[in-house]
């Protein structure tokens, strides 16, 4: 006779794994990734797959080696990390830097806390934030995309770069346009004709991501759409105040890797909160912070910083958003 | 308007695929034994000795107390006397053992098929009859039906819910009593009605029975004050709060009795048992049972009289499948794992469930990646993930204060957990090791 299981209820399970939603990550990167080939070539293909492949080395490496467990990279989620750091650096940025910055996020990121699941901080965007600070030259020159790349102009800053250049001496957003080669459209923004890391350019293509990640049930609405409106309530409030000064909102939204930041990084599971009322305090506090770094701050971006800072607060958001208990009694 | 309730809950695929096989008697044969307790409360009495001789339907043995219920004969035979019999999960309890010899009933049961319409009788006269039957919750609680209607002085019913939501995958039994036995339903809901003064009833019913819905529809319109409301299906809908949450928007109060919103909950096959108790003086000693799987080569609803050993449940359907990874008594959201084949049926049992070996095994637990799936999925207002580690790390005073007393333990947590984490197991230790610090303060 076959042996029978006995286990306690429920006897079934559902369609998710870890390993399942990681890939639909990956599966919902790869229009921008695509993009990213398109706009800057085979320096960005070089970027993706050296981020990645040290990614996954030094995950299994460290947990081999110095936290002698089973190494769990079958998980993606080191892939992920990968992936997505390397979304966040310039696409002639040397080897060596995106093996640094691979061995911060694995190493300083995620392991040091105990692997998936324990680090306080997005494990991309501290490898990201760590080579802007120790290596600023290299991390803020970007490449222009192929399409825009000219004989003797192939590297430029990104427009949110080239505005607080311009406000700083002195100029109002509508001169800092016209004396710019940019063109400054949505419509180029939305596509991916303009300066900036790998997996940033393309609106378009990380709204495609955001759609299916959604369809999957990977992600919920929550921070995404409270961060979109932050910023856009945010930038407005300023935009309306002083249009010399401040850029408006659709700009806002569609540069500096908001769109990706917002969809791809603050929902990283482990580093935003558990209830929906406290992923809607996050999302206001990353887009709220992001305009402030933007538009007051001395980096023309903001993202990272404004993630990484919210970040910290989870913990304390979890604590004071619980979610209402059936038949709460007052 | 198709209803549901807000927060939480999964929608497993739902697998009802014996739902076309029609209600079909299992005839009873050999040695039949029968649980004093199967029942919430205190065991009943055995009344009768080794040798004597029962019929369908006779009282056996008798409710010790008021939260305890009647047991009756299922068979007619003689009686081998009372012995420790294994049940399901293979804990020991006194059953009363009784060869079959025949199918005699007892001549005060109303056998015609005629259905009796009859609503004349009072109040007092129905609790009296439900009591009598040994009438006990059939959706798995099996708390005294006559225990549950008494309400609490003080307390006012304003509606009776029929649950007719069976959200449990696979399970269909109360899907062919709806389809099968619409009018008789629809008569038991006007007694329980009466038994609990209220001239409101709603049956709520998911969507995915939509002929069970027309049926009563249909029916009900020679009733008054019987509401069918269509529900958007949806697990734990048949939970007593969610379902009373869908229907009539209210929430009942935490550690409170669900009677505080007006209501007052009854199962499917219970309201059936109801008014075969009343108006044909049946007691319960048959139930519906779906024997179901995905590996089976017959999908049956059978009627069966209680006690018939599980092995004959198997028989009929021609035998264990080859690849059968577990059985269940129950559905596989909340169903108990069975490991003895050869244990009595109980009045509370609703289903038999085969899985295969692959559809049972649980994967491998990996770290919690916070992915906030557990909170999203509880409909109770918990934090699965926290709870679970607390459980594990025994810190059950910190338990008892984040409310782990309101776990249905209905696994939705579980089920949508990506990591495979035990939650509902913890949490399951953590409520009993925290219960005991609720009831016995330091």
């Amino acid at each position: 006779m076959n042996k029978l299981i006995i286990s306690p209820s429920p006897h079934i399970h559902g369609e998710f794994s870890t390993k399942r939603l990681m890939r639909d990550v990956i599966i919902a990167l790869l229009p921008a990734l695509l993009a990213s080939f398109y706009f800057f070539g085979l320096g960005a293909a070089k970027v993706v797959c050296i981020s990645i492949i040290s990614c996954v080395v030094f995950e299994y490496l460290i947990q081999k080696f110095l936290l002698k467990v089973t190494p769990s990279i079958n998980d993606l989620s080191s892939v992920v990390t990968g992936l997505i750091l390397s979304f966040n650096l310039p696409s002639n940025l040397p080897v060596w830097l995106v093996v640094t910055g691979s061995l911060i996020a694995i190493g300083a990121g995620k392991m040091i806390f105990g692997g998936l699941g324990n680090n306080p901080f997005n494990p991309a965007l501290v490898g990201r934030v760590f080579l802007l600070i120790a290596r600023p030259e290299e991390m803020t020159t970007w490449p222009l995309p192929l399409t825009l790349a000219t004989a003797d102009a192939t590297t430029g800053a990104t427009p949110l770069a080239i505005i607080k250049e311009g406000l700083k001496n002195g100029l109002t957003i509508d001169q800092i346009k016209e004396s710019s080669d940019y063109t400054f459209s949505y419509l180029d923004t939305l596509f991916g004709q303009i300066g900036g890391s790998l997996g940033e350019v393309s609106a378009i293509a990380l709204l495609l991501g955001f759609a299916y990640l959604l369809v999957r049930k990977v992600i919920t609405w929550h921070i995404p759409v409270t961060i979109f409106l932050s910023v856009t309530v945010f930038s407005g409030i300023l935009h309306f105040a002083n249009s010399d000064k401040f850029i408006d909102p659709v700009f806002h939204l569609l540069t500096g890797g908001m769109i990706f930041g917002a969809v791809y990084m603050a929902t990283d599971y482990v580093t935003s909160p558990m209830t929906h009322k406290g992923m809607a305090v996050y999302g206001i506090g990353i887009g709220l912070l992001t305009i402030a770094i933007r538009t007051f701050g001395s980096y023309p971006e903001g993202m990272s910083f404004a993630i990484l800072f919210m970040n910290a607060l989870v913990p304390l958001i979890n604590k004071y958003m619980k979610p209402k208990l059936f038949g709460e009694v007052k | 308007m198709i209803k549901t309730f807000k927060r939480g809950g999964v929608h497993p695929p739902e697998n009802k695929i014996s739902r076309n096989a029609a209600l079909e008697q299992l005839v009873p044969e050999g040695i039949i034994r029968i649980f004093t307790s199967q029942h919430i409360g205190a065991p009943a009495e055995c009344i009768v000795a080794k040798g004597d001789k029962v019929k369908v339907g006779q009282l056996i043995a008798k409710a010790n107390g008021f939260v305890s219920a009647n047991v009756h004969s299922s068979v007619s035979g003689t009686v081998l006397g009372v012995e420790n019999v294994a049940d399901y999960q293979g804990i020991k309890k006194p059953a009363i053992c009784i060869q079959v010899e025949g199918d005699e009933w007892e001549e005060s049961i109303d056998r015609s098929p005629d259905i009796n319409r009859d609503l004349s009788k009072t109040t007092e006269e129905i609790l009296a009859k439900i009591a009598e039957a040994g009438l006990v919750g059939l959706g798995g609680a099996t708390f005294p039906t006559h225990v549950k209607l008494a309400v609490p002085k003080g307390k006012t019913a304003k509606a009776i819910i029929i649950n007719g939501a069976e959200c449990e995958p696979y399970l269909t039994s109360d899907h062919r009593i709806m389809l099968e036995k619409g009018e008789e339903l629809l008569i038991g809901v006007q007694l329980l009605k009466k038994a609990v003064n209220v001239d409101k009833a709603y049956i709520g019913i998911e969507t995915n029975k939509q002929d069970a819905i027309d049926n009563l529809v249909k029916l009900a319109v020679n009733y008054s004050g019987i509401e069918i409301v269509s529900l958007k299906p949806k697990y734990p809908q048949g939970g007593e709060k969610q379902l009373i949450k869908s229907i009539t928007g209210l929430e009942v109060p935490d550690r409170a009795l669900p009677v505080e919103t007006g209501c007052i909950v009854s199962n499917i096959c219970t309201t059936f048992a109801v008014y075969e108790a009343v108006q044909k003086n049946k007691p319960l000693f048959e139930n519906s049972i779906t024997v179901t799987g995905k590996n089976l080569k017959v999908q049956k609803n059978f009627i069966v009289r209680i006690g018939t050993p599980l092995s004959k449940l198997i028989e009929a359907i021609g035998g264990m499948p080859e690849n059968t990874g577990k059985i269940i008594s129950g559905g596989p959201m909340m169903g108990r794992a069975i490991s003895n084949m050869d244990a009595p049926t109980l009045k509370g049992s609703g289903a038999v469930l085969f899985i295969t070996g692959e559809e049972a095994k649980r994967g491998t637990k990996s770290n919690c990646i916070r992915c906030s799936k557990c909170v999203a999925a509880c409909p109770m207002g918990l934090q699965p993930f926290l709870l679970y580690r607390l459980a594990e790390l025994n810190m059950f005073e910190e338990l008892k204060e984040i409310s782990v007393h309101a776990c249905i333990e209905c696994g939705c947590c579980l089920y949508t957990c990506p990591a495979n984490l035990p939650l509902v197991d913890y949490i399951r230790l953590g409520k009993t090791r925290a219960m005991k610090l609720i009831v016995k303060p330091k």
